[in-house]
């Protein structure tokens, strides 16, 4: 029969070696494939992020499974054995400390560089309210997304307040998304970009991305909206600064029939409750 | 003792039957239509009727006072969503609307989008958009990139229908447009118009089941 000191200096021992063998797989296996992918700044640093998380919780998921193994192999009782109730459990001070010391301090560094990440990069994509605390210094191109059941709609304020039903975004730019709603609340999540943004009526909720290459990128609302929620989705694209100029000069051909009903570009919106919906 | 288990049993039973009525009724969507296709010069195309009331009375739904698309299959109007349209095939819809203006709650989709000719037509007048204030329903599929405001008929208008199916007698705007209906694949399609009288900001109610102001277009 081993002593109560040996199974903890086995656990120990083999909470090392586990760690040590999956770290490296983490880090540089699992890590770098994490999602949001690399499509923007904001988007590789959520992957770090997300790495980043994974390592510290590594060693942790590590002591669980193998405290749980060796339990399974080293407590398990004998062929014909009864059941025989285990010594009372008396507190271990040392134990309690390290285990208290540790989890503090894996808790404390998470919060404090979660913060450090969420002012990193403008926002870290996640919008900052209508005044965030971390802006670009450069010039930024705004985009006004408008969220309805069941549809993004984009409006394009530096170009006549244009208003468009697909988005396109030049490559290389600092883009301000305005994320708003007219009616419930939606969340614009463009996945590639590393961008999740409330859309809340009444509410102008600012997240920035700096664009990379042309590529194209997912959207869709993560927010429970109501019936069409799962449907509410598109495909956005990322072109060259030659192609959005193209595409947004045909798109102010296309609606220009609509922009006199328009209501002036505005950071959020209440229409007035038409006269059945009251 | 044999008493009370068989009471407790035929009670369990009987709450069970109910249960299952009840999912029965929600789960009992609208029966799909297919659309018939005619081949015309060696183009495919069909013909979509559609109709839209400000209350689809009693003999066509429990809610009677309910907004709903109705759908005319073999000169019958019936309270069906889900149709099943042909790939790449040209649709020819025409809408008539007894109901009338609720006002979209965004105006750009007020102008129609994804439309052969890049118009349709009110009462046979060809347009490219409406007064947003004058829409009563949009028809709309978004992933196709469909949508058609619907105008609404005038609040003064003489003879206005109470309850679907309606005369072509009351008072109605005929809205014609085409599409191309493209790859096979499962669509959705909904009316963007707050119309659902009596719910929170006109959208819960009929905008909210698929069987009145929503449903699905099977494209086969």
């Amino acid at each position: 029969m081993w002593s109560s000191r040996s199974h903890g200096h086995r656990i120990a021992a083999l909470t090392v070696i586990g760690t040590a063998i999956v770290l490296p797989l983490v880090v540089f296996v699992l890590g770098p494939n994490m999602p949001p992918g690399k499509g923007t700044p904001v988007a590789s640093s959520q992957v770090t992020d997300n790495t980043v998380l994974l390592v510290v919780m590594t060693p942790f998921t590590v002591f669980i499974l193998v405290y749980l193994a060796y339990a399974l192999v080293a407590f398990r009782a004998a062929k014909g054995e009864g059941l025989i109730d285990g010594p009372p459990t008396r507190g271990h001070f040392k134990a309690q400390v390290a285990w208290l010391a540790t989890t503090t301090a894996a808790v404390l560094f998470l919060a404090i560089f979660g913060t450090a990440e969420l002012l990193a990069d403008n926002g870290a994509g996640g919008g900052g309210g209508p005044n965030p605390v971390a802006k670009p210094s450069g010039a930024v191109l705004p985009v006004q997304v408008i969220g309805q059941q069941w549809e993004f709609t984009y409006r394009y304020p530096t170009y006549g307040g244009v208003e468009t039903a697909s988005l396109v975004l030049p490559a290389g730019r600092e883009i301000a998304f305005h994320v708003t709603s007219l009616d419930a609340v939606h969340s614009f999540w463009a996945y590639e970009l590393g961008v999740k943004a409330d859309a809340n009526p009444g509410v102008d909720n600012v997240a920035y991305v700096r664009t990379k290459k042309p590529s194209t990128f997912q959207i869709r609302c993560a927010e429970l909206c109501g019936l069409w929620h799962g449907y509410m989705s598109d495909t956005g694209r990322v072109v060259s600064p030659a192609a959005f100029s193209t595409w947004i000069a045909a798109r102010r051909r296309q609606f220009a029939p609509i922009m006199k009903y328009l209501p002036k570009y505005a950071s959020s919106y209440a229409p007035d409750p038409s006269y059945r919906a009251g | 003792m044999g008493t009370k288990l068989a009471v407790v049993i035929a009670g369990v039973l009987a709450v069970a039957v109910l249960i299952g009525f009840y999912i029965g009724l929600l789960a009992g969507g609208p029966t799909p239509y297919r659309v018939p296709t005619a081949s015309a010069g060696g183009a495919r195309s069909v013909d979509l009727t559609l109709e839209t009331v400000a209350a689809v009375g009693s003999k066509l739904s429990p809610n009677k006072n309910w907004v709903s698309y109705l759908v005319r299959e073999h000169g019958v109007w019936h309270r069906s969503t889900v149709w099943t349209l042909p790939a790449n095939t040209l649709v020819h819809v025409t809408v008539y609307n007894f109901d009338g203006k609720s006002g979209l709650r965004n105006p750009f989709l007020a102008q129609a989008r994804g439309v052969v000719g890049g118009s349709f037509a009110i009462n046979g007048k060809a347009t490219s958009s409406i007064n947003p204030d004058d829409a009563s329903h949009t028809f709309a599929i978004p992933s196709l990139g469909v949508i058609v405001p619907i105008r609404g008929v005038d609040d003064n208008a003489p003879q206005q229908c109470d309850y679907a199916p309606c005369p072509m007698s009351n008072a109605h705007e005929t809205i014609t447009f085409t599409f191309r209906t493209g790859k096979a694949g499962h669509y959705r399609w909904q009316c963007f118009v707050p119309c659902a009288a009596g719910f929170v900001y006109g959208f819960g109610g009929p905008m909210q089941t698929v069987g009145y102001m929503d449903g699905y277009v099977n494209v086969v």
